[in-house]
């Protein structure tokens, strides 16, 4: 049996009776990088809250080692947090703020002195120790206050949208940073962030939620390549999600074309959505050669690629591509089987 | 900016005539001796500071400045768990419990310290319960024990709101975040909120030692004039011996040991400033 370090038993949270946590599941292993991702409001934050006790679940359970932790107060978890704000005490210099821990532990002097010695060299915050806080510059705070939770060795790491208050060149090199250290430190992270690219970037295994539900649970790759459901699919990255008919095992129609698909275990002449990523559209100026016809509206530059919207009678598709074409030009566009994801239709939705 | 500085000029000439010029006169008559309708008779004496020397008035001193401080303390020590309270009570409670501290606050002085004494009297309320209760009658007023008890009571709303204010201003996630790290809610208040709230107890200190070490009517109404304070000594020099320049050195010298005391808070308040500045220890 595998070994799991923090176990979710159907787990709710209600405020002013709406259900902000609703019956969650969910296991995390030891030394994994779990990532909580979804729109505000979708209970991530909450559920990291009752992890590390700050909020007691109205029901289910909270597993700790195969221990039951609902009853341990936050100062008893072995479980420690790197909040939103920071929240660096304003009254201690970087090095009373990460010794406080230890302080509390009463450990004796010398070892307290050469663990936060150690741990701000790891942090790149050797001689800031006699500093205040206030006078530490947005990323060199994050840092301190991973620091001060991370000195402490605790078996789980939760973080609350750390990187929420830096720019977005901090929050990249941050974000390497934080993958680094969860390696060589060998600790369980539980990482909340509305932030899909940050998901994708860090995590062993990213859960999305929405109004209070797991919507899937998986890898990176499966995350945004196999999305569940058309609300993975449309917060994961950008994507053309369609209506479609899966007429039999690998066929699926839509657009007039039928197309040849790899998904099987779907009902014969059965709606379903089809997702495909606006990079997985190779656009042919000859109209004729593609499975799609349509005509270009818009051309963006992003960059690396051109962002171009291109109708036809049906819809409107986005689509990534390193060439342009010219607005008002009629091309044609071809999409590999395997970019092809078909997923089940949730209700009668449109 | 400029033009805005010219508004500032009745303030100035409003000060200067009103409260520059007494200090001065108070001072000037603190230093003189002789008819203090007729400026220019005065002569310089230092004889109504060394009135102030002898034990009689210098036990009226040293027992007002024991009588502040122990109101101070208790204010203190009962005001820090109030104002906790009220911070920590949710919003709807807190307005209410704001209200039932500053209603008192809306009623003149002198009425709230009748009000005392119909408490305390010999006859008063308080030893009527006793009575009833089978118990032996107190015998707090006339007496210091009164004169304390009321200036707690008058005083301790003005400790408790700067603390009010500033644990209600303490950040949530600094609780938590001590909690986080190990810090039970004892260590926490000790090594988290207390440190976090000396401002507002700072400040509330001085807010009531000021107005205690100063005031008069309180001993007079509770003490039955057996504990005079320096306030009292002060009025009854002005109102009632018509020795102004022995009153005047009187205010000089509780103005100077109010210097002083603020003097000394403001250097503890800095020093927790410094301390936020990283001048603290490793």
């Amino acid at each position: 049996m595998e070994k799991y370090i923090i176990e979710l038993r159907n787990l709710s949270k209600s405020y002013n009776g709406i259900k902000v946590v609703n019956s969650i599941d969910l296991k995390i292993r030891e030394n994994e990088f779990v990532t909580l991702l979804g729109p505000s409001g979708c209970g991530k934050t909450t559920t990291l809250r009752m992890i590390g006790g700050f909020e007691d679940p109205d029901e289910g359970e909270i597993l700790f080692q195969g221990k039951l932790l609902n009853p341990v107060p936050p100062y008893k978890r072995n479980i420690n947090t790197v909040f939103q704000r920071y929240a660096l005490f304003p009254h201690m210099n970087v090095f009373e703020n990460v010794a406080f821990g230890l302080r509390i532990k009463k450990l004796p002097k010398d070892e307290i002195v050469e663990r936060v010695e150690r741990i701000l060299k790891m942090m790149d915050l050797e001689n800031f120790g006699k500093r205040h806080v206030d006078s530490l510059s947005g990323g060199q705070q994050q840092r301190v206050a991973i620091a001060r939770a991370l000195v402490n060795e605790p078996k789980v790491l939760l973080l609350d949208e750390p990187l929420g208050a830096l720019d977005l060149k901090l929050r990249k090199e941050m974000q390497i940073e934080l993958l680094d250290m969860q390696r060589s430190v060998g600790i369980t992270f539980i990482y909340v962030t509305h932030d899909q690219e940050e998901a994708l970037t860090m995590s062993d295994t990213v859960v999305v939620m929405n109004q209070g539900h797991i919507q899937q649970v998986g890898t990176p790759e499966d995350i945004y390549n196999e999305p569940n459901n058309r609300f993975v699919a449309d917060f994961i990255g950008e994507s053309n999600i369609i209506e479609a008919i899966m007429l039999e095992d690998k066929k699926v129609r839509f657009d007039d074309h039928t197309f040849d698909c790899v998904d099987v275990g779907f009902g014969q002449n059965e709606p379903v959505d089809v997702v495909i990523r606006p990079e997985d559209l190779q656009i042919v100026t000859d109209p004729g050669k593609g499975m799609i016809q349509g005509t270009v509206i818009s051309v963006v530059f992003k960059g690396v690629h051109y962002e171009m919207l291109i109708e036809n009678e049906h819809r409107e598709y986005m689509v990534h591509s390193t060439l342009m074409f010219p607005e008002g030009s009629r091309v044609g566009m071809n999409v590999q089987p395997v970019d092809i994801h078909v997923m089940k239709r949730e209700g009668h939705e449109s | 900016m400029k033009r805005m500085k010219i508004l500032a000029y009745p303030y100035s000439v409003w000060m200067a005539i009103f409260i520059v010029v007494p200090i001065l006169l108070v001072l000037l008559y603190s230093l003189t001796e002789g008819d203090i309708r007729n400026l220019a008779e005065l002569r310089f004496s230092t004889q109504s500071y060394e009135r102030v020397l002898e034990p009689i008035y210098l036990k009226v001193i040293v027992n007002s400045f024991i009588l502040a401080t122990l109101s101070t303390l208790f204010c203190l020590l009962l005001g820090y768990p109030v104002a906790m309270i009220v911070a920590r009570s949710n919003p709807k409670v807190r307005g209410m419990l704001l209200m039932f501290l500053i209603v008192p606050m809306w009623m003149n002085f002198l009425l709230r310290t009748y009000a005392w004494m119909s408490i305390l009297s010999p006859n008063g309320f308080l030893n009527r319960l006793m009575d009833l209760l089978g118990l032996p009658r107190l015998e707090i007023m006339p007496g210091k024990t009164a004169v304390l008890l009321g200036m707690i009571y008058n005083f301790l709303p003005f400790m408790i709101l700067p603390i009010y204010t500033v644990l209600s201003k303490i950040d949530k996630q600094f609780l938590e975040a001590a909690n986080d790290l190990g810090a039970n809610n004892m260590r926490t208040f000790f090594k988290i909120i207390l440190p976090l709230s000396i401002p507002g107890v700072v400040s509330g200190i001085t807010m009531v030692f000021l107005p205690a070490v100063s005031t008069f009517v309180i001993s007079g109404l509770l003490g039955g004039g057996k504990t005079p304070l320096i306030g009292d000594l002060i009025e009854h020099q002005f109102m009632w011996e018509g020795n102004w320049h022995f009153g005047s050195s009187l205010s000089i010298i509780l103005m100077v040991m109010i210097l002083i005391s603020m003097a000394i808070m403001s250097r503890i308040d800095r020093n927790g400033q410094q301390e936020k500045n990283g001048q603290s220890k490793v």
